[in-house]
């Protein structure tokens, strides 16, 4: 009904600034369509190959921020390495160490960094849709490194890059259609509310044809969850789930973000820890994943961690090709092969 | 404005919609001296000494009375003031506000109500304080309800800081029926809701925001009404604010079926919006309660439509720009609202959904007049002129960077609106007019 009383208008606030085309920033992994996937699969491994000489041509003295209110250890790393590699001068600002402290709003920081040079502005933040909040009022474009339980769309993409390697060596630099990943099952287990990894993986790999299992207590996914995209559903038994997935993704609990919410974690192990005898009972060839940082112990034990079925360290390694595209594409600096 | 020195004004050539009285039809209206003298059509009299206002193709009805406002006065001047918080009123058509207590101090005490009704304050509209339940609405020790009646509060309420406690608010509802005072509350058990910015589902869920779900409305009402069956007393009166959920809703109906003295009201963003308009994270889609379901938005048309909501409020809480450019989990609650409760309530009530005009006119001036008490909400001979003029169906366009509030935090900036008011009047004298050419005085 309200589109027959806003025809004119839709948001006369945001007129006032330069509007940042979606086309460069990363705010959601839903902001992606299959094409803008399969460009930055072939960027990320054009530009991995590259000459590293040559790729540091490409965003020469061009200046990347990254904004980061959250601790970080992968993710800050790679997306500076990637902006290293490609040349950029990268700036950290992180909460802890800056005029956020002294309660400079993001407003007023996102329009510091602009002031100073920044041309993109990676950004990580504790509470959800920051990320948008800044685009909108810096014009930059803005590449999300994970905001506050919503999203974490870089994730998302080299989780997607280390499942293709694994399990589709073939369609891996191939096309990525609706049926790229026709027959996987990926199994997202553990504190689902609290994850913006999950969210972004659900709401991601169905759409190349995977089916996406959320499993764990009610207290950490609600029956809800499933409604958020198609292809997923909800699944409370692990040892059921597992014997019909091809990648096991396990996830941490969040404490820092449980606000109040009690859990015994000795049930919670009992019932969804992932441990080698339950990986070889039920199953002993599915591809174990986990984005870190981990809590060996708990959601998963050192034997499958570091075991043959782990592909951990080479969630890792994609990490930095995929936040080389994702920068490249920030900056108008996407390799024209990769788009060919 | 231009009747300075003068006591008489002719309304003329209007299509009068006075509810109460049961007119929907071309009438004249003569004020004199700040009342209604006569309600006649074709009204033949001596144009020497008397205003003339032409109505001609306008609506002309009883002033509009909106019982949940935030005046942000004392202590929060930089978001509105009484003054541009009636100013805005009276743009909206309306003559009467209620104000909340949730001001710096707040109002809990005799002086600060009668500070917000001294003429100094310079108010457009008449300003009917509601007194704080509790010191501090720090939800412990009563405030003295009898000062404050004395003083003009016609309500009490901690509204924003919800009476949780059993005893307190049985304490709360026995000294206000001792008073005379009817209990205001927003109905949100703040035990459900910690770290919540919008309506709980999967919507919030896919925006990675924790979400207040319906339980925490309902249950609060459920266990108020619990607490008025409990009190056996026949003057008791609870009011729900703010309502925004079917089942907080069905409690209201069963326990006015039962004889129990609950009325409701609900905002015209309640009956407009629904969760979807958070999109990207808009703060001017955050307020709380929280924007529901269509279910919800459709339950609450519904409410308004067969008489179980007893009138419109809009809730009016007005935020500095800076205060809403923020982190949506950081921004505050709420949204001004005077300006557009009557468009959005013709568009919404009369044209989509068949609601007779008069009706519409009551649930924003009579009813809710009648909820707390108020003398306002008709035009019969001998009441206060309080009067406004609008054009029923010429649409216009809200502009928010127009508005007479202090703040401009509104999700319904462009909208295009039927109901354009022209002229307002309070007690006979001009507060708002749009159209010069309306006045041929």
């Amino acid at each position: 009904m309200t589109t027959v009383m806003q025809p004119h208008v839709q948001d006369a606030r945001s007129s006032l600034l330069p509007v940042p085309s979606r086309s460069r920033s990363l705010l959601s992994i839903r902001d992606l369509s299959l094409p803008d996937i399969a460009a930055l699969m072939h960027a990320a491994s054009f530009l991995e190959q590259e000459d590293p000489l040559q790729r540091a041509h490409r965003l020469a003295k061009r200046r990347v921020a990254l904004l980061f209110y959250e601790s970080s250890t992968r993710t800050r790393t790679s997306f500076e390495l990637a902006a290293k590699g490609l040349g950029a001068d990268t700036t950290l600002v992180s909460a802890l160490s800056s005029s956020i402290e002294k309660g400079e709003s993001l407003k007023d920081t996102g329009l510091t960094l602009r002031a100073l040079g920044a041309e993109c502005i990676i950004l990580r933040h504790p509470n959800s849709g920051a990320p948008y909040l800044l685009e909108r009022v810096t014009g930059l474009p803005v590449l999300n490194a994970g905001d506050g339980m919503h999203s974490h769309p870089s994730q998302a993409l080299l989780d997607l890059r280390t499942i293709l390697h694994r399990l589709q060596p073939k369609h891996a630099t191939a096309s990525i259609d609706e049926s790229t990943l026709a027959g996987i099952t990926v199994l997202i287990t553990g504190d689902i509310l609290h994850s913006r990894v999950a969210r972004s993986n659900a709401q991601l790999l169905p759409r190349l044809g995977a089916r996406v299992i959320l499993c764990g207590p009610e207290a950490l996914l609600p029956e809800y969850a499933a409604e958020i995209g198609p292809g997923i559903s909800v699944e409370r038994d692990f040892a059921h789930a597992m014997r019909s997935a091809q990648v096991v993704m396990m996830l941490r609990i969040q404490k820092e973000r449980l606000a109040g919410l009690e859990l015994n974690l000795d049930d919670y192990i009992a019932n969804y820890q992932l441990h080698a005898a339950r990986l070889a009972e039920d199953a002993p060839r599915a591809l174990v994943m986990h984005p870190g940082p981990m809590i060996r112990g708990l959601e998963i034990t050192s034997e499958v961690a570091d075991g043959p079925q782990s592909a951990i360290e080479e969630q890792v390694r994609h990490g930095v090709a995929i936040r080389t595209a994702l920068i490249a594409r920030a900056l108008d600096a996407m390799p024209e092969a990769a788009s060919a | 404005m231009s009747q300075r020195g003068r006591n008489r004004i002719w309304i003329k050539g209007g299509h009068l919609v006075d509810p109460v009285a049961k007119i929907d039809a071309p009438r004249d209206l003569l004020i004199e001296n700040g009342r209604v003298a006569a309600v006649q059509a074709n009204l033949k009299i001596d144009a020497q000494n008397v205003e003339v206002i032409d109505a001609t193709g306008l609506v002309v009805a009883p002033g509009f009375v909106d019982i949940h406002v935030h005046l942000r006065e004392p202590g929060q001047s930089y978001k509105e003031t009484i003054a541009s918080g009636t100013a805005a009123a009276a743009a909206g058509g309306f003559t009467s506000v209620a104000a909340m207590p949730n001001t710096l101090p707040v109002n809990d005490s005799a002086e600060i109500t009668q500070w917000m009704q001294a003429p100094e304050r310079g108010a457009q509209a008449r300003v009917y304080p509601i007194g704080a339940a509790t010191v501090g609405s720090m939800g412990e020790v009563l405030a003295n309800y009898e000062a404050l009646r004395d003083a003009g509060a016609v309500a009490v309420s901690d509204d924003g800081k919800p009476i949780l406690g059993d005893e307190t608010m049985r304490a709360v509802l026995r000294a206000a029926t001792a008073t005379g005072l009817p209990v205001i509350q927003h109905a949100e058990d703040t035990r459900m809701t910690g770290g919540c910015s919008m309506n709980a589902g999967a919507l919030a869920f896919r925006l990675g925001l924790r979400g207040m779900p319906i339980e925490a409305e309902a249950g609060i009402v459920a266990r108020d009404i619990a607490l008025l069956r409990e009190l056996k007393d026949d003057r008791a009166h609870l009011h729900v604010a703010h309502l925004s959920t079917k089942e907080a809703l069905d409690h209201v109906r069963a326990a006015r079926k039962s004889g129990l003295h609950v009325t409701c009201e609900v905002t015209p963003h309640h009956f407009v919006l629904t969760e979807e308009a958070v999109g990207e994270y808009d703060t001017h889609a955050k307020m709380n309660p929280p924007l529901r379901s269509a279910a919800d938005r459709d339950a609450m048309i519904e409410g308004l439509l067969d008489g179980t909501i007893d009138c419109i409020a809009t809730d009016h809480a007005p935020h500095a720009a800076h205060e809403k450019e923020q982190e949506f989990e950081r921004a505050p609650n709420g949204i001004t609202g005077l300006e557009t409760s009557l468009g959005l309530s013709l568009a919404v009530l009369h044209r989509q959904h068949g609601m007779p005009l008069a009706q519409v006119l009551a649930l924003l001036s009579a009813r809710p007049a009648a909820v707390l008490g108020l003398r306002a909400g008709t035009l019969a001979v001998g009441a206060g002129a309080d009067v406004v003029l609008f054009a029923a169906e010429t649409e216009w366009s809200f502009r928010a960077s127009e508005s007479r509030s202090r703040s401009r935090n509104t999700p319904f900036d462009g909208w295009s609106l039927p109901g354009k008011v022209h002229l307002t009047m309070r007690a006979g004298r001009i507060v708002h007019a749009e159209l010069p050419s309306a006045l041929q005085g």
